[in-house]
């Protein structure tokens, strides 16, 4: 972390004069920032002893959350549903991080996304059962199929693997084309709905956030640092003892049931599930999230579908410029910003100052 | 019925082989990834057609011109874009696909589909091959396709520049103490294949109508025969074209028309699956996986 000691001391009337409380002609005021009297040690242990110092850790979680759960009180309906696909994004963004933090880099998380969509649509037009029983499911088994269809390219890496996922969806969408399983082209209609646009906007918000926070949870556990020790040196993680394939496996079985959930659950907002599950979409605009927002925290991500698809959203007169916009802000953030918005906020948060008063 | 296949299967995998090498010249000889491919080839087409019917030139003085323009724009790309990235294979890939999905959605969002937007062929005409009907513009793209193979494998054995190419590809430090500048060679082989993708769609887009599309399905194409074929192989690149391309027509013939991509697809999966460095792939064969 970037501190600034020299100017985080200086002194002088003419510095003071610029301070939000314009200083009495006897006291002398110095700058000091908030975060150095409660950081014990490391960046992320806090030494806590009154309520502002309190506030001042609590409230960057907090403060999103109570408002997300407020947001849907306040919107029209039109964009409630505008609110569910940004989360649904938003989900697909984390899972997209999540697998980046072990060293699996997917250029289709689409893939994932339609196996579970095509999972609901079918247990409920073929099997007919009921919704809270397909979404669950499909889950479980959107996640598992996704990792036994990966299996075999586990131990390809970089490059090669983002490969094969970028070609998996695109040879799904055509052969479901060629085939006419599922549906075909025409896809499957007149699925179940869900009980309410209520329980349908705070299903996915409450979902989104038990993933946000579990997943910035999991990769503080010991096990998420085998999982970061994978993407930086899996030869070392292999000699430790460690069955590397199997935690991949497990991490791809998180990331695709994530997915799949989203998958499924879009399947009952839309009524329909067909090709465009697959579509390239929901395999730019998680990237596009992620490396908006900043990778491997996932706030990043979140923030980043929480800016892109309404700010998208809004620009829906353009039709096809929305792709274009999604693609020219990944190329700009790559190469000018690489470190994404939410890195850049945060640093700045931990900077803040406040003026305080120094005894002569 | 057979001859048909042989004969058009032999065209099909000259006009794989062309959409592939300047691909492969950039992503497999020399390592630099340029995901932009595909749009590039669209746009090349796309300036043809404009500057024909907007501004009067005549063909081939357009063609030359697109030519030109198009290595021009991969020499920008590599210069704003991939420079600043370089090294970092996958931001370098995503960027790049970025690039290339603005540029072709920006073509479909201004409406560039329809039967109007074709290319006018080179020459009219078409000739009996045993008691088969093959037009000029066929012959054409199998005469140049070859010319342009036989010179590419010769340009990256034998001249110094193309032995630059491969050699910051195969390690770019040794690379740099025998005074082979990288980045600017780098530079240079976006550019040469981005004229090749020009090349390559002046020659082939006479056969139909130009369309978005055209450019994510020119770019699996290219990636599936500089995968199955193995990086860094200008004899890989011919050989996958021919294997690639005999199974689309195969499948064409026996399955049906949509089944032709799936081949390529296919092909790609089965081959990093097996073996990741492809059939004459030599370089990183121990990096690509643990």
């Amino acid at each position: 972390m970037a501190g600034h000691p020299a100017s985080a001391h200086k002194t002088g009337p003419e510095k003071n004069a610029a301070g939000p409380e314009a200083p009495a002609a006897r006291t002398t005021l110095r700058k000091e920032r908030i975060d150095r009297g409660i950081k014990a040690r490391a960046d992320d242990i806090f030494a806590l002893s009154s309520y502002r110092e309190m506030l001042y850790v609590a409230l960057p979680p907090v403060l999103p959350v109570i408002c997300l759960l407020a947001l849907p009180l306040l919107l029209p309906i039109y964009w409630q549903k505008v609110l569910i696909s940004t989360a649904v994004f938003a989900i697909l963004a984390m899972s997209w991080d999540f697998l980046v933090a072990v060293g699996m880099v997917s250029l289709g998380q689409a893939l994932f996304f339609g196996v579970g969509a095509y999972i609901a649509g079918a247990l409920d037009q073929y099997a007919g059962l009921p919704v809270w029983l397909t979404i669950p499911l499909a889950t479980v088994l959107g996640g598992g199929l996704c990792t036994v269809t990966l299996l075999p390219v586990l131990r390809l890496r970089g490059i090669y693997f983002a490969m094969v996922t970028l070609v998996l969806p695109l040879m799904i969408e055509r052969s479901i084309e060629a085939t006419h399983i599922l549906g075909g082209t025409e896809g499957l209609t007149g699925l179940k709905p869900l009980p309410s646009v209520w329980f349908e906007v705070y299903l996915i918000l409450i979902v989104s956030m038990i993933t946000l926070f579990s997943l910035r949870r999991l990769m503080t556990s010991d096990y998420g640092l085998v999982l970061k020790a994978i993407k930086d040196n899996d030869r070392a993680v292999m000699s430790a003892g460690i069955n590397i394939y199997l935690v991949k496996a497990q991490a791809l079985f998180i990331a695709g049931s994530l997915c799949s959930f989203c998958g499924a659950f879009m399947t009952h907002v839309y009524l329909f599930v067909g090709m465009p599950a697959f579509a390239l979409d929901y395999s730019i605009l998680p990237i596009a999230s992620a490396v908006v927002g900043g990778m491997g925290t996932y706030a990043g991500s979140f923030m980043g579908a929480f800016m892109l698809v309404p700010f998208s959203e809004a620009l829906r007169g353009f039709g096809g410029m929305r792709t274009v916009l999604y693609a020219l802000s990944l190329v700009v953030f790559i190469v000018a910003l690489p470190e994404g918005i939410f890195h850049y906020i945060q640093r700045k948060y931990h900077q803040f100052e406040r003026w305080v008063e120094v005894e002569q | 019925m057979l001859e048909v296949t042989i004969i058009y299967g032999f065209i099909n995998s000259v006009i794989l082989a062309l959409m592939a090498l300047g691909f492969s010249l950039t992503f497999g000889i020399s390592g630099v990834s340029n995901f932009a491919y595909g749009a590039l080839y669209v746009l090349a087409g796309y300036t043809v057609w404009i500057f024909m019917h907007k501004l009067q030139i005549p063909f081939f003085l357009a063609a030359i011109i697109a030519v030109v323009l198009t290595a021009a724009l991969g020499l920008l790309l590599y210069r704003v874009v991939l420079l600043r990235v370089r090294g970092l294979v996958i931001s370098e890939v995503i960027a790049t696909f970025g690039v290339g999905l603005a540029i072709l959605e920006t073509f479909r969002y201004l409406g560039f589909t329809g039967f109007e937007y074709t290319l006018p062929v080179f020459t009219d005409g078409s000739v009996m091959i045993g008691a088969t009907y093959v037009d000029h513009q066929r012959l054409w793209i199998v005469g140049v396709g070859v010319v342009i193979a036989i010179g590419l494998y010769f340009f990256i054995h034998h001249t110094r520049l193309g032995l630059a190419f491969r050699g910051i590809a195969q390690d770019e430090r040794t690379a740099l103490t025998l005074g082979i500048h990288s980045d600017r060679i780098a530079g240079i082989s976006v550019a040469f294949g981005s004229g090749l993708a020009a090349v390559a769609a002046i020659l082939i887009l006479p056969r139909g109508t130009i369309s978005v599309n055209d450019g994510y399905d020119v770019l699996i194409n290219a990636m599936a025969v500089c995968i199955v074929g193995g990086l860094g192989s200008a004899v890989g690149v011919v050989v996958a074209s021919f294997v690639i391309g005999y199974a689309q027509m195969a499948s064409d013939a026996l399955l049906g028309p949509h089944w032709k991509m799936i081949v390529s697809l296919v092909a790609i999966l089965i081959v990093l699956v097996i073996k990741p460095s492809g059939l004459f792939g030599k370089q990183k064969e121990l990096e690509e996986r643990i």
